[in-house]
């Protein structure tokens, strides 16, 4: 006996999906679009909050969580929500890297400071790899 | 021992069902294609108790080698790569053998559907097929050890893991892998088992704490473990076809690996130690006939673990490269996750005050636990403490710490439950007196092997040395006699609990006087868990007197 | 626990169960409460995925803020002749094919739904249809960093010159570029063979109204699939 055909039949249908489809498309063209034009450090915040409403997009209409219980969602979330706690916390020790120095010990005044070679992000080029094994017959 | 409360079924004059979830059908193949939800927690109890066995094995090697300073034993040398390979293996084992899988796959299978008045859990294949990972898990690890033990410790640090050892990495974290699957699978099982299986009537604070503190887990077991199996992944990449993300010859990062390591690892932490909270959470209002004081403050606590235990994984890394400010943000942090361990401790002592408080072998672990789970948590703060932690981080400080919480709490509450759940299970009482002793072992063996390791590590003593000076000996020598009596302690638990299987299947419903739904059902419950409908008739761990009969 | 249970926990299809519909497990009330566990464990699974996935884009972002320069350089190796003018043609029409894949499976799971059996194959199918064609359109890709010897790891085939440019940051873009599109190529065939058996199930008559869960779930799946290329297109093709 169906117990939820009443519920769920009413829920969607062609043309909603059919408008999510055109409005999905219709984001993807203003993306590309938006990518011809320098925005600087902001094309990548550009490009990034274009596609998060177009994942929301499909999120709440092709995947029913408008009309769905809250909890499917809650699930949904937290995996983005803590993916950005990853994100953010990295981001944070990525960057502020050689930032703050310690202030409370006298003998860093006359310490030797790092020297380049032994700073990855001031090193000389490294020495050469090993050949790649299998390499191909000819190189560009 | 009088049940206090009363339901709609009889407890006590209710013959025994004649047959059940042990009797009901037999043969392998009844229990290797089982979906009883109690049959394969009983298999994950046997697999995760070998894993134990196995990682205690290599802890006595361990201990026996630190036994002098000149790490030999039994008169020969064990070298630094045979050493490296012992507290490794004892390391992966006991964490991704033992510790992650046992509690939940375990008593957690087999109690949280009779707690909540469910038949089963929500995906009874997916709960075999997470049993199984764990099986195939295990033996990829088992052979990993075999072809070539891994050395790398069982933080797998770049870039020593990726470039500097010829040990079998690959294999064995091909294991962890899928051991970290069938994790995944559980976590997935149990919320979706809570969310919608309990019985008509019991609301979200009507639960048992047993079950906001395994839902808790469940859902750090959910969001955490996918990121280390992509660490994983991008080790093996960075291993075999050197991409260049963690190795810096090659232009990586190898902080970059700790960070993607501990961004699991230590939610991992709490997937170990939020169980143990929860079986605590169940011995102590049974055993102090009480109710529980602050039932609402623990079942916030236990989602707020959950929660901060994902924004501090840094601490791991202090001195390992981070940045200043990130070192500072995770410090402050890390005092934040210890206010919600406080106000268990807080909530249990006080429901222990004024109560009726019987010591039996689980309530013996319980305050055992209370003791040990309050050393390793303070001494967590040392640790989460910049200034300190320059001078601890590395020593047998750190390891002293993690033994008191994962082994001093989780494995004691373990063993507590294993004892309180014992007669449902198995439908026999093991032997009160044995137990008992073997609960004062227990905890006379345990502090004996790691208080020690607390004064060794302020003292400057690293960690993961195989020699060390002199003056280091009568600690280490002390520590190693503790670690015999540990075993011991265990070895008895496991004899009198084995013997206890050739008895005959007396024990009552409820010996315990216990008040949660489990406790409703026959010792050991028949296939389908409840033969009537159980029916929620009061507040969770209500041991106010009322009138008895029916 | 009988099903006829006086406190019925759905308010729904309160009229008890008469008829027993074949897929109804036991330990569920009603198969109302069966839908919506599954769809739950579904969702679950699905945010193991975005958290999978993620932490590959956060490798990938860390580096890039580690090789700004060599990966925004890298980048155009993604793009393609187009009328005088480089752009990221097969990276946007495996966009384009994607977003419509993910309407033909709603259109599909909608047809399920609504006792449409004929409908529910033919979606179905089609949705195949265009996940080969995404497949396609990336082997081609793939061919073309053949080509070029833009390759993962050991197999890349330009140390010589990054060793005088001083950099690692091509090779590290081209580790990534694989690792991540190939996880998702992987995903996509996962999907393609779900679909198969859905395909199989559904000419069967084994979906309709009364239970279309399969349907309905591998459809959620699918859309991820889609999901992760969405926020993979502009990272990789569209940054310059």
């Amino acid at each position: 006996m169906s117990t939820h055909t009443e519920s769920h039949t009413h829920h969607g249908g062609p043309k909603i999906y059919t408008a999510n489809l055109f409005a999905l498309l219709f984001l993807t063209i203003i993306t590309v679009a938006a990518a011809s034009f320098n925005f600087g450090s902001a094309n990548v915040v550009i490009a990034l909050a274009i596609a998060s409403v177009k994942a929301i997009l499909v999120g709440l209409f092709f995947m029913h969580l408008i009309w769905d219980k809250p909890v499917n969602a809650i699930v949904i979330i937290a995996g983005f929500l803590f993916l950005g706690i990853f994100l953010m916390f990295d981001f944070l020790d990525v960057t502020t890297r050689d930032g703050m120095q310690p202030r409370n010990m006298p003998v860093m005044e006359n310490a030797t400071p790092v020297p380049d070679t032994m700073n990855p992000l001031k090193a000389a080029p490294p020495k050469p790899l090993e050949p790649a094994p299998a390499a191909p017959e000819e190189h560009k | 021992m009088e049940p206090a409360v009363t339901s709609g079924a009889r407890i006590g004059d209710r013959p025994r069902p004649k047959k059940n979830y042990l009797n009901e059908t037999k043969g392998f193949k009844s229990w290797a294609l089982t979906v009883d939800h109690k049959r394969i927690g009983i298999m994950y109890l046997v697999g995760t108790m070998i894993a134990f066995l196995l990682g205690g094995i290599f802890a006595l090697l361990v201990r026996l080698t630190l036994l002098t300073p000149q790490h030999t034993m039994f008169g020969i040398q064990v070298t630094a790569e045979t050493y490296n390979r012992f507290f490794t293996l004892h390391g992966a084992i006991m964490v991704f053998l033992f510790i992650i899988p046992s509690i939940p796959g375990s008593v957690t299978n087999f109690v949280l559907p009779l707690m909540i008045g469910a038949k089963d859990v929500a995906f009874p294949r997916i709960n075999l097929a997470s049993f199984y990972l764990w099986v195939v898990g295990a033996i990829m690890a088992v052979a990993s050890m075999v072809i070539g033990a891994v050395d790398t410790g069982w933080t797998f640090y770049t870039p020593y893991s990726t470039s500097g050892t010829s040990s079998t990495v690959t294999l064995m974290t091909a294991a962890v892998f899928v051991l970290g699957f069938s994790s995944i699978f559980t976590g997935l099982n149990f919320i979706a088992t809570v969310h919608k299986l309990r019985a008509p009537g019991m609301g979200w604070f009507d639960m048992p704490l047993f079950v906001w503190g395994m839902y808790s887990t469940a859902v750090i077991q959910v969001l955490a473990t996918p990121v280390l199996g992509i660490t994983l992944v991008l080790l093996m990449m960075e291993r075999v076809f050197r991409i260049g993300i963690f190795d810096s010859r090659i232009g990586g990062d190898p902080v970059l690996f700790q960070h993607f390591f501990w961004f699991y690892s230590h939610p991992a932490v709490y997937i170990m130690i939020l169980p143990g909270l929860a079986i605590i959470s169940e011995l102590i209002p049974t055993f102090s006939r009480k109710t529980m004081f602050g039932y609402r403050a623990i079942a916030y606590s236990s989602v707020s673990l959950a929660l901060l235990s994902f924004i501090v994984w840094g601490h791991h890394m202090f001195v390992a490269g981070q940045s200043q400010l990130a070192t500072v943000v995770f410090s402050a942090l890390t005092f934040l996750v210890a206010i919600p361990s406080g106000v268990k401790v807080f909530n249990w002592l006080t429901t222990m005050y004024k109560g009726n408080i019987s010591l039996e072998a689980p309530m013996l672990y319980a305050i055992s636990f209370l003791m040990l789970f309050a050393i390793g948590g303070l001494t967590g703060i040392f640790l989460g403490t910049l200034s300190t932690d320059v001078h601890l981080t590395d020593t047998y400080f750190v390891v002293a710490h993690f033994h008191y919480v994962m082994m001093g709490s989780t494995v004691t509450a373990f063993i507590g439950g294993l004892h309180y759940w014992w007669p449902k299970m198995t439908g026999r009482m093991y032997s009160e007196k044995w137990a008992r002793w073997a609960a004062v072992l227990w905890f006379i063996g345990f502090n004996a092997t790691f208080l020690p390791q607390f004064i060794l590590g302020s003292r400057g003593m690293p960690r993961r040395y195989y020699n060390y000076l002199d003056q280091f000996q009568p600690l280490h020598a002390f520590s190693t006699v503790g670690s015999w009596i540990i075993g011991l302690s265990l070895f008895m638990s496991a004899a009198y609990l084995l013997a206890s299987l050739r008895k005959p299947m007396d024990a009552p419903d409820n010996p315990w006087g216990g008040t949660t739904m489990e406790w409703q059902t026959s010792s050991p419950p028949i296939t389908h868990n409840f033969e009537e409908a159980p029916v929620l008739e009061h507040e969770p761990y209500d041991y106010r007197p009322k009138a008895v009969a029916h | 626990m009988s099903t006829s249970s006086t406190s019925d926990v759905h308010a729904h299809g309160g009229h008890g169960e008469h008829e027993h519909n074949p897929h109804h497990q036991h330990h569920f009330a009603t198969m109302e409460q069966q839908f919506d566990t599954s769809k739950l464990g579904m969702w679950l699974f699905l945010a193991t995925e975005i958290l999978l996935f993620g932490g590959l884009f956060v490798g990938f972002g860390l580096m890039q803020h580690r090789y700004p320069r060599e990966f925004v350089e890298a980048h155009e190796h993604l793009k393609q002749l187009v009328f005088g003018q480089h752009f990221p043609l097969y990276g946007a029409l495996n966009t384009i094919v994607l977003l419509v894949s993910s309407w033909t499976m709603v259109m599909g799971v909608n047809a399920a739904q609504t006792n449409q059996k004929q409908k529910t194959v033919r979606y179905l199918v089609l949705t195949i249809l265009l996940a080969c064609v995404f497949l396609v359109v990336k082997y081609v890709e793939y061919e073309h960093k053949f080509a070029d010897h833009l390759l993962p790891g050991i197999f890349y085939g330009h140390q010589a010159e990054d060793l005088i440019k001083g950099t690692h940051g091509y090779a590290t873009f081209f580790s990534f570029y694989f690792m991540m599109t190939g996880l998702h190529g992987i995903h996509v065939l996962v999907g393609i063979g779900l679909l198969g058996w859905l395909v199989m199930r559904a000419r069967r008559g084994e979906f309709s109204s009364d239970y279309y869960t399969p349907v309905d779930l591998v459809g959620l799946y699918w859309h991820i699939v889609d999901m992760i290329w969405i926020y993979l297109f502009p990272l990789y093709y569209l940054i310059s």
